[in-house]
């Protein structure tokens, strides 16, 4: 035991025993209800570290046998029995027949958004808006791939040049000043027959060897007026919608390097139930089109 | 002689009984944390496909580290639903098999970054590293633009040397091909037979949209489109992914 302390003349409480100065310290027990939480505390946790993952016996698995891998399993069926028949439905019916139904459209809605802000926002915006520089806004009537049920499904699904999918949508655009198919000064010319074709008025006059050099190398895909080709993914030319920038450095970039936006192939990586929610999402986001 | 735990004046004048104490009381420390570790090949599940990362990745990797990215992405899919149906199966060890060291993080101030590969184009990345609310308005990441810079990767071979040190399989023939696969890796028009048979499923490519030069910008998206991508869930029954 440890030496016997003096006690405190004025409170009659044990002092700790050492003196400064004259001046002793007063050894105030700790509450006793306070003491009793504390050693509950202490028990809980021994009693936890048996029952949960904590020491290294039987597989550092607990009494209980408790891991959160095992937890897992439990928790998506628990989700999956209250979904199940919906997801059948949405991966049984097409994305048209969703549109039709509307306890299925307004499943897929509300499914579809929230799978559109886990994977797409990304690319192609929040609100589906779309981004400068080749990410495609879903949100307007021009499309590049078509905007029916079916082509946008397609398009989720597959993706477009991502080298993963063998259906993947997507032929790749000539680099015609990097590989040479034309020289600088020709560009420049097809560049400003672009602008104009699109309504942009450039200081160079339009035409001329312009329009001679765009039906020999740029028809086949872009269409003879630039009206575009959606079996090619080739953008319109003759509206005012860029997706890589519509001013003339943009153009000539275009045009010298080629372009080829990379979607990824959703199909391999979503179920067929949130592809069709996406479809049906996408499809009114604002540009939707008839089949 | 255990008077000592009846009377506590005694330790604190004998200063070699407090000594032993002391080092007995750090030693229960340490050894509470090091001898899990001898259970740690326990804990690597048996899928296939991880292989070693390649030489322009573990570049990419190095600059992931520098740059401190994993203060806010973490590289950790825990096993809730949740981070299903947003980021994909749970991470397993054996995805972090070859990491020294491994880039958990703790903290998720943007998105999880462990299944990020595949999930854009290497345009996007590029873009987004650059000037990341050009695309995402409401991000708050700092532009990274200077990655734009050519890729100091000269002791590449010697890096692939330390981190064989560490326990990562690089052979012989990957430490001497290093600096000819990274230049594969950012060529798209390079040979690459004898670079995708050291290097499973690597991923090709000009990263950064410029052919002319490698830049750390390539390094990066090369890394960041690789994560998460080795293990190919179609394939894996849950025996593989059963620890112990």
């Amino acid at each position: 035991m440890p030496p016997k302390t003096a006690k405190d003349a004025v409170s009659g409480q044990d002092t700790t025993g050492h003196e400064w100065d004259g001046l002793t310290e007063l050894n105030t027990p700790l509450p006793r209800w306070w003491l009793y939480v504390f050693y509950c505390c202490i028990a809980f946790a021994l009693l936890w570290m048996v029952l949960y993952p904590a020491l290294p016996i039987r597989g550092a698995t607990g009494l209980l046998g408790w891991t959160a891998r095992g937890a897992f399993p439990v928790e998506m069926e628990h989700a999956n029995a209250a979904q199940a028949p919906m997801l059948a439905r949405l991966r049984a019916a097409t994305p048209e027949a969703i549109a039709a139904d509307p306890a299925l459209r307004g499943y897929a809605l509300a499914g579809g958004r929230a799978a559109f802000a886990a994977n797409c926002s990304g690319c192609h915006g929040a609100g589906g808006q779309g981004a400068a520089g080749g990410f495609p806004s879903l949100a307007d009537d021009d499309w590049l791939w078509g905007g029916s049920h079916a082509a946008i499904h397609t398009t989720i699904g597959h993706g477009v040049r991502n080298g993963e999918d063998a259906a993947a949508r997507g032929v790749a655009m000539p680099r015609f000043l990097a590989d040479g198919l034309l020289t600088r000064p020709q560009v420049e010319e097809l560049a400003d027959h672009v602008l104009a074709l699109a309504g942009n008025a450039t200081e160079t006059p339009a035409g001329g060897r312009g329009a001679e050099l765009f039906a020999e190398n740029c028809t086949a895909c872009h269409g003879a007026r630039g009206e575009g080709n959606r079996e090619l993914g080739a953008p319109r030319l003759d509206d005012a919608i860029w997706l890589y920038g519509g001013d003339r450095a943009a153009v000539l970039r275009s045009i010298g390097e080629g372009r080829g936006g990379v979607m990824p192939a959703w199909g391999a990586r979503l179920d067929p139930a949130v592809i069709n929610m996406l479809t049906v999402y996408v499809h009114a986001l604002g540009g939707g089109e008839a089949e | 002689m255990f008077r000592f735990l009846r009377d506590h004046g005694i330790i604190e004048r004998n200063v070699l009984l407090m000594g032993v104490l002391t080092l007995i009381t750090i030693s229960i420390g340490g050894l509470v944390q090091i001898i899990p570790l001898f259970a740690m090949e326990t804990t690597i599940e048996r899928v296939g496909g991880i292989r070693p990362y390649t030489p322009l990745e573990l570049m990419g990797r190095e600059i992931y580290v520098r740059e401190g990215c994993y203060l806010c992405h973490s590289q950790m899919i825990r096993p809730f639903r949740d981070e299903l149906e947003r980021y994909g199966h749970y991470s397993l060890a054996a995805e972090s098999l070859y990491d020294h060291p491994f880039q958990w993080g703790s903290k998720r101030t943007g998105p999880d970054l462990a299944r990020v590969g595949g999930r854009y184009s290497d345009d996007w990345h590029a873009a987004h590293l650059r000037s990341p609310r050009a695309l995402v308005p409401e991000s708050v990441m700092p532009p990274y633009s200077f990655l734009d810079r050519p890729l100091d990767a000269h002791d590449i071979a010697q890096r692939l040397v330390a981190q064989r040190r560490v326990g990562v399989p690089y052979t012989d023939e990957m430490v001497g091909n290093a600096v000819a696969d990274l230049a594969t890796q950012a060529g798209p028009d390079a040979d690459a037979v004898a670079f995708q048979q050291r290097y499973a499923r690597a991923r090709q490519g000009v990263f950064d949209g410029n052919p002319r030069v490698v830049t750390e910008m390539d390094a990066l998206v090369a890394y960041l489109q690789m994560l998460g991508t080795l293990v190919d869930f179609r394939d894996v029954t849950p025996e593989q992914l059963r620890q112990q």
